[in-house]
C-alpha cells in the first residue's frame, strides 16, 4: 500500500527539481492512523467513540519538491501536518524523517528534529503571541535551541525580517501593529531561522486577501529557490496548491484518494472526488466559469467518527457500486496511468467522461474499464 | 481616513510580476509592505501598556483615586518623620492634656489635631501609623497571593487533566474554608502577628486568583501561538512563562489592584478582633475596636480610623476598576486588534 512507486515514476508536466534526486525522500509516512478518542463521563471517562482524523494514510515527500495536500475542512489534511511535525502522535503507522524513524521519539528526542522541519500556521493572527515584540517572537527558534548570545540574535533576527520583505527597524513592534500579509512574513520568519529543511505550511495564505496571498506564496517560491527548501503545502484551494506544487495528494475523509503530479491532477483527475473539487474550482474567465459543468455532489461529508464502509467516498459518489460499499479502494497507478499517478478508486473516471451524467445505483459495465 | 486608500495599514499591492518572471528574488525586491508609507514614518508606536495608561489618565475617578494612594504611601513612609514633627509618637499617652477629667478622649484641638483616643495618644499619628501596617499588610500578602494564584492556575490550566483536577480541589476546598474560623486557631497557636495575618490573608486570597488564572490559561493553551511554539521545541516551562504568562497580566493586574483594598480590610478584620497586629502598635482595625466603648462620647475616635480604611479601600477599589476598564474588555482589541 505504500506508495513506494512515486520514487522512480516518469513525472508529467512537471519541472524536473534538482533535489529530487539527492539521498532518498525527506519524509515518508507510512499507514499512518490518527484517532481522537472522544471521551465521556465526568470522573471515570471512558471511550465513548473516536474521530478517524486520519486512516491509513502513506506518502512520501521528496527533497527539493512542494507536496500539496487538498481537501475540504476536516479531511484530515491539518492533522496530518500535525502528525508530520510531531504536534500529534500517531495512533499507529511509522514516520521516517531523513530517513530516521521518529515515529515513537518522546518530546525531548524529537527536539534535534525540530530544528529541521518547521511550520507555517494558517493565521496570521492566531499564530504570533499578541504581547511579545515581533523581534522575540522570531528570535524564538533561536532562544529555544540555544543559538547564539542574546544579543548575537538580534542581527541574525534583523537579517530574517529582511529576507521575508519585513522592515529590520520593526523589531520593537507588536504583531497587532501589522497587517495579515506582514504577520504572515513574520510566520515565514520563524520558521525560517534555523536553516529547516522540511516548512509545513497548514493553509498559509487562507486567511489573507488575494492580492497578498500572491504575496506570500512568491515569496515562499523564492525562498524554496534560495534554500532550497522542501514543502508540504495544505489548502483547500486547488488553484493555490496548483500554482506551488510539483506533486498533489487530494484528501477525503482522512484517506488519501489521489495523487499526482501537479498538472497531471488537473489535466487527467481519475478520482470522482477529484472531479467533483476540480468542477467546483473557481474560474477567472466568466465565459469559461459558464461553460463549464459543475460536478455537484449530494450529501454532507460522513461523520469522521463513524465513517462509511468500504471507499468512504461511495455515500456521495455519482459512480458508487456494489463494491465501493464492501471493499476499500487501493492507492495505485490505475490502467493508462503514469506510475505516479495514483488513484484510491474501483471505477476510476476515464477522461472526458460526464460524471454529471451518471447515476450511482444503476451498474454501468461499461463505465467501470 | 476615507482619504488613504489602504486603511489601516502600510500598502501591500500584489507584486506577483517580479517573481514569475523569476528575475527578483524577495530579498532583491523590497516589497512594499516593508516600505513606510510617506507621513507615517515618524509615527510611533504605541505599546499596549502606553495604551492602557492613556485610557487610565481619562479615567477621573481613578487618577484621583491614585493620587490618594500615593498620598497615603507617601504619608505612611514618612509616618515616624511626621510623627517627630507632630510631637507625639504613636504609643505616647498625653498625661496632661490628653484625656478629660473623667478620663474620656479629648476631641481635635490645636494641640491634637484629630483628637486622643481613650489612653490620651494622638488619633492622627496612629492613623498615619497604621496605615503603614494596612499598605504593608495589603500589598504583601496580595502579592503573595498573586504569585500563588497565578502559580497554582497556570499548571493547573496548562497540565490538565489529572493535575487540574487535583488543584481545582484544592482551590475548592481553599475558597469554603472558613476564614475567621481558621484566623481564629492559627492565632491561638501561632500568636498574633503580623507575619501571620500576612500569611492568612494570602492563603485565603490565592485560589480566587488561581481559579481566574485557570480560567484563563485554559483558553490560551488553545491558540496557535502555544502550537507554534511547542512546534519550535519550547518545553513547557518555557511555553507556560514565556507565551501563556504575558497573557495573563491583563486580568492579574486587574485582580491584584481589587485584591489589595480586600486584604486591607481582612487585615482590619483582624486587627479588629485582635487576632492581628499585637496592641500596642496602632492599625486602623485596632482602633476602631478600642473606639467601641467611646463612640458615644467621642465621634472623633471611630471617625477617623474608620474614615482612612474607607478612603484608602474606596481609592484602591475606584483604582481598580479604572485598571480593569482600560485592560479588560478592550484588552483584546488592544493586544489583538
Amino acid at each position: 500500500m505504500s506508495t513506494d512507486s512515486t520514487s522512480g515514476g516518469a513525472e508529467v508536466g512537471q519541472p524536473p527539481t534538482a533535489e529530487s534526486a539527492a539521498t532518498g525522500p525527506l519524509v515518508e509516512v507510512r499507514e499512518a492512523v490518527k484517532y481522537f478518542p472522544i471521551r465521556q463521563g465526568i470522573v471515570f471517562k471512558r471511550e465513548a467513540g473516536r474521530v478517524h482524523a486520519v486512516e491509513g494514510v502513506s506518502l512520501t515527500v521528496r527533497r527539493g519538491e512542494t507536496l500539496g495536500l487538498v481537501g475540504e475542512t476536516g479531511c484530515g489534511k491539518s492533522t496530518l501536518a500535525r502528525c508530520i511535525t510531531k504536534l500529534h502522535p500517531l495512533t499507529s503507522g511509522t514516520l521516517l524523517f531523513e530517513g530516521q524513524d521518529i515515529t515513537g521519539l518522546s518530546r525531548s528526542q524529537v527536539r534535534p528534529f525540530r530544528r529541521r522541519m518547521q511550520m507555517i500556521f494558517q493565521d496570521p493572527y492566531g499564530s504570533l503571541n499578541p504581547r511579545r515584540r515581533v523581534g522575540s517572537i522570531i528570535g524564538d527558534p533561536f532562544a529555544i535551541h540555544g543559538e547564539g548570545a542574546r544579543d548575537e540574535r538580534k542581527p541574525k533576527v534583523q537579517e530574517l525580517m529582511e529576507l521575508v520583505g519585513l522592515n529590520p527597524e520593526h523589531y520593537n513592534r507588536f504583531p497587532a501593529e501589522f497587517s495579515g500579509g506582514q504577520r504572515q512574513r513574520i510566520g515565514v520568519a520563524r520558521a525560517l531561522a534555523l536553516k529547516p529543511s522540511l516548512i509545513v505550511a497548514d493553509e498559509p495564505v487562507s486567511a489573507l486577501d488575494v492580492s497578498i496571498q500572491a504575496q506570500i506564496l512568491n515569496l515562499l517560491e523564492d525562498l524554496q529557490r534560495e534554500f532550497g527548501l522542501t514543502y508540504v503545502f495544505i489548502s483547500h484551494d486547488l488553484s493555490v496548491v496548483r500554482h506551488v506544487s510539483d506533486r498533489i495528494a487530494v484528501m477525503y475523509l482522512g484517506q488519501v484518494v489521489e495523487l499526482a503530479g501537479s498538472e497531471e491532477l488537473h489535466g487527467r483527475p481519475r478520482h470522482p472526488y477529484t472531479n467533483a473539487l476540480l468542477s467546483a474550482a473557481s474560474v477567472a474567465d466568466p465565459d469559461q466559469a459558464a461553460a463549464r459543468q459543475r460536478i455537484v455532489l449530494t450529501g454532507d461529508v460522513p461523520s469522521p467518527i463513524a465513517p462509511p464502509t468500504g471507499c468512504r467516498f461511495h455515500p456521495r459518489c455519482p459512480k458508487a457500486q456494489e463494491i465501493c460499499v464492501e471493499q476499500t479502494p487501493p492507492l495505485v497507478a490505475r490502467a493508462g496511468d503514469p506510475d505516479s499517478h495514483l488513484t484510491a478508486c474501483h471505477f476510476p473516471v476515464a477522461p472526458g467522461e460526464d460524471l454529471t451524467r451518471v447515476t450511482a445505483t444503476i451498474p454501468e459495465e461499461e463505465r467501470a474499464e | 481616513m476615507s482619504a488613504d486608500p489602504t486603511p489601516g495599514g502600510a500598502p501591500e499591492p500584489a507584486d506577483r510580476t517580479p517573481a514569475l518572471d523569476g528575475a527578483g528574488l524577495a530579498l532583491a525586491e523590497p516589497p512594499a509592505a516593508a516600505a513606510p508609507r510617506p507621513g507615517a514614518a515618524d509615527i510611533e508606536g504605541r505599546s499596549p501598556w502606553q495604551l492602557a495608561w492613556i485610557h487610565v489618565r481619562r479615567d477621573r475617578a481613578a487618577m484621583i483615586s491614585l493620587a490618594f494612594i500615593l498620598l497615603l504611601a507617601l504619608l505612611s513612609v514618612s509616618a515616624p518623620l511626621l510623627a517627630h514633627w507632630i510631637g507625639w509618637s504613636p504609643t505616647d499617652q498625653d498625661r496632661t492634656q490628653g484625656l478629660t477629667v473623667d478620663g474620656l478622649p479629648v476631641g481635635p484641638s490645636g494641640r491634637h489635631l484629630l483628637g486622643t483616643d481613650n489612653l490620651g495618644r494622638d488619633i492622627l499619628v496612629r492613623v498615619l501609623y497604621g496605615s503603614q501596617v494596612s499598605l504593608l499588610v495589603g500589598v504583601v500578602s496580595t502579592l503573595l497571593a498573586v504569585a500563588m494564584g497565578v502559580l497554582v492556575g497556570l499548571v493547573a490550566g496548562y497540565f490538565g487533566s489529572a493535575v487540574d483536577t487535583v488543584l481545582s480541589r484544592v482551590m475548592d476546598l481553599v475558597l469554603s474554608f472558613p476564614f475567621l474560623l481558621f484566623a481564629i486557631a492559627l492565632v491561638s497557636i501561632f500568636g498574633s502577628s503580623l507575619a501571620i495575618s500576612v500569611f492568612v490573608i494570602a492563603f485565603f486570597s490565592w485560589a480566587a486568583v488561581g481559579r481566574i488564572v485557570r480560567g484563563q490559561t485554559l483558553s490560551i493553551r488553545e491558540k496557535e501561538y502555544i502550537e507554534a511554539a511547542r512546534s519550535l521545541g519550547a518545553n513547557d516551562l518555557r511555553i507556560m512563562f514565556v507565551d501563556v504568562l504575558p497573557n495573563l497580566l491583563a486580568p492579574v493586574i486587574v485582580y491584584t489592584t481589587l485584591l489589595i483594598p480586600i486584604a486591607i480590610v481582612f487585615e482590619a478584620t483582624l486587627s479588629f478582633l485582635g487576632l492581628g497586629v499585637v496592641p500596642p502598635s496602632p492599625t486602623w482595625g485596632n482602633m476602631l475596636s478600642d473606639s467601641l466603648d467611646f463612640y458615644q462620647v467621642a465621634w472623633w475616635f471611630p471617625l477617623f480610623p474608620g474614615l482612612a480604611l474607607l478612603l484608602t479601600t474606596l481609592a484602591f477599589n475606584l483604582l481598580g476598576d479604572g485598571v480593569r476598564d482600560a485592560l479588560d474588555p478592550r484588552a483584546e482589541r488592544l493586544f489583538q486588534d
